[in-house]
């Protein structure tokens, strides 16, 4: 990040930065710096495996130096099956495009209509209306290993097993109490003189909603989208269970590449990861500025 | 046709009456401000006006059209906020810009509006700039100028001052009380500060507990008050006001006991009929003047406190009956603490109440 960057950022957050080392000392710089290490390292892990020979991965002592090679990202594609074969498709290209179809949908759908309904529990309340917030809540009360039995049953009855549409629904009622209760968080934060202002001027309460409050939550729908996102991008166990082979994310074809003739493909799983790590970091980074405004919403005196 | 009325306007919050019956009309070209203390149902009523609050009962005209039911932006109204309200988002051009594109103007008739008001209220400068990014007294203009853009039926101002600085609030109140007089519509003012009601009212309605307790213009108010709270609330420093106990009306001139001592002066002739009783006399700072030797309608007290206050000097006198009497005197007379004082009231300015707090006249 530039100079300039940090200026701006911190004077919209009127949060105090400080520049360099020396305002915030040394022995904090490297107590950061050895505390991130910790947390980045199996990440650092994960793509150095990647450029790996299949050797080189297994090497012990570990190895930190050596000959980069793309031959695992290849194999993540097309590879042989068993030694002597031609390569194949294997079908990854399909599961990244399902990957990036489901989760992209389900969180766009779930902020779409979270956004309105969180628009309305804000401020149309209804009476009871802290008992449907909890309500909606408490749908994300139950671990996901008690609900997905009954789920597959009826997606089974209902014929959604293994389609697009099933699993985008399943995730959209997944990220909606999240995105309810975050976009409900932010709408209440606004003042309501803006939005009588509005009205006086002319606006319907439309208006009021699309060219009034939303320009002024583009920070909590942000971090609501990328939290959402993640949370759907990794799920494993429904996707695992509710997806028919075509519709199968990542997540789920990578459990079953685990194996195979020559042991577990460390090389190859670590590429898969790489690869599927590259969205999240990448959408994180756009949004990341609007971000840290979201998850710093109200707790920085305005 | 801009007028405002409101007839027997009241407004419950569950068991709360925040406003009752209030009964006021605004002529064209006239400004009325709302004036009391806070939680007086001041802003409630002129959210009344604007739509923004339902009415419990009671009536709201606006160009003598009945808008009870009507939502705000049907009101053809224009208010400015306290805290501004302007579109955070927004450039300052756009938030001025935003009434004429719900009007449905092209760009270039929006854009030449814009830079006409911009011009009135010197906001050329700024009109790229966000909201954020402008000074208190720039976006105080800012609203202003959103609000007199379009041609509005009449205009409503909820503590247009409060945020800005001594220096600003004159300048603003100036500069406001000037661009209302060249628009000829009807006003709405709500405030606290009596100084912003009397200097840029026409006609003030002191209100408190929800209720009306005056309406008239700020010499009427100031001078003929019509009850005690009225005469405490405006004018500054307060009105002293003194219990007192009528004994005797004769010939028109009354003897009133005041603890220790006594005054006798002419009252109206209503004073007569309230008999024996207590009642309130309310005496201006300013009609207070010190004299050499005490007669019937002065009051003896010893000078315990000395506020300059410029021109002016804020005298604190404890009188007998350890009443604290304020006195405006002149700045060249010089007083120091612990002397007495002889002070002669000014019968023009001093006020009769009887026992319920209403002026006798």
């Amino acid at each position: 990040m530039s100079a300039t960057d940090k200026k701006s950022l911190a004077d919209r957050l009127g949060l105090k930065v400080h520049s360099g080392v020396g305002n915030a000392g040394w022995g904090r710089t490297v107590f950061a710096a050895v505390i991130s290490f910790i947390y980045f390292f199996p990440v650092f892990w994960i793509i150095l495996t990647a450029f790996k020979t299949h050797n080189d991965a297994l090497a012990i002592p570990p190895k930190f130096i050596f000959t980069p090679t793309l031959e695992n990202f290849v194999a993540v594609f097309s590879r042989a099956y068993s030694a002597g074969a031609a390569a194949q498709d294997t079908g990854f290209a399909l599961y990244f495009f399902n990957s990036v179809f489901i989760a992209g949908t389900s969180v766009l759908l779930a902020l779409a209509i979270g956004t309105l309904a969180a628009f309305g529990f804000s401020r149309y309340p209804l009476r009871g209306n802290d008992t449907y917030l909890f309500i909606i809540l408490t749908t994300r009360m139950l671990p996901a290993i008690v609900v997905i039995i009954p789920i597959f049953l009826m997606f089974r009855v209902a014929g959604l097993s293994g389609t697009y549409i099933g699993v985008i629904l399943l995730y959209t009622a997944f990220n909606l109490p999240f995105t309810i209760w975050m976009m409900k968080s932010f709408f209440d934060e606004l003042s309501p003189d803006v939005e009588d202002a509005a009205r006086i001027d002319g606006s319907s309460d439309r208006r009021v909603f699309f060219k009034i409050c939303l320009p002024q939550v583009k920070a909590g729908l942000a971090a609501t989208a990328v939290f959402g996102l993640i949370l759907t991008w990794n799920e494993f166990l429904f996707a695992l269970l509710l997806t028919g082979v075509d519709t199968r994310t990542v997540p789920v074809a990578m459990a079953q590449t685990i194996g195979g003739d020559i042991g577990v493909r460390w090389g190859l799983l670590a590429a898969i990861e790489t690869l599927f790590l590259i969205p999240v970091i990448v959408v994180t980074f756009m949004l990341q500025n609007h971000l840290l405004r979201g998850v710093t919403f109200g707790t920085i005196k305005r | 046709m801009s007028t405002i009325e409101a007839t027997n306007l009241t407004k419950t919050f569950g068991s709360f009456t925040a406003v009752r019956n209030v009964d006021m009309s605004v002529g064209e070209g006239e400004v009325v401000c709302l004036l009391g203390p806070s939680g007086c149902g001041k802003t409630t009523t002129l959210r009344m006006i604007a739509g923004l609050e339902s009415v419990t009962e009671g009536e709201v005209k606006i160009g003598g059209q009945v808008m009870n039911r009507l939502p705000p932006e049907k009101r053809d109204i224009a208010m400015v906020f306290q805290f501004y309200a302007l579109y955070p988002s927004v450039s300052v051009g756009g938030n001025i810009e935003m009434p004429l594109f719900y009007l449905g103007l092209s760009a270039e008739e929006r854009s030449r509006e814009v830079a006409r008001v911009a011009e009135i209220l010197q906001l050329g400068e700024v009109l790229d700039r966000l909201p954020g990014q402008l000074s208190e007294g720039e976006k105080q203009r800012a609203a202003v100028a959103r609000a007199i853009v379009r041609d509005p039926n009449c205009f409503l101002f909820d503590e247009p001052l409060s945020r800005l600085d001594v220096e600003q609030r004159h300048s603003m109140r100036g500069q406001i009380k000037e661009v209302l007089s060249g628009l000829s519509k009807a006003t709405v003012i709500v405030t606290h500060d009596q100084m912003e009601a009397l200097t840029m009212a026409n006609r003030i309605a002191i209100m408190r507990d929800g209720m009306i307790e005056q309406i008239g213009t700020p010499h009427e108010v100031f001078s003929k008050p019509s009850n005690v709270f009225v005469a405490g609330f405006i004018g500054s420093p307060k009105m002293n006001l003194l219990d007192g106990r009528l004994s005797a009306v004769r010939d028109g001139m009354a003897t009133i006991e005041l603890g220790a001592g006594s005054m006798t002066f002419p009252v109206p002739e209503a004073a007569s009929a309230l008999g024996q009783s207590n009642l309130t006399i309310g005496i201006r700072p300013r009609a207070l003047e010190p004299v050499d030797t005490p007669n019937e309608r002065s009051l003896t007290g010893q000078v315990e406190l000395i506020e300059p206050m410029g021109a002016e000097t804020l005298v604190h006198v404890r009188d007998d009956d350890a009443r604290d009497l304020r006195v405006v005197l002149p700045r060249e007379r010089k007083v120091t603490p612990g002397e007495i004082l002889h002070l002669a009231c000014d019968l023009s300015q001093t006020h009769i109440f009887d026992d319920s707090g209403l002026a006798v006249r």
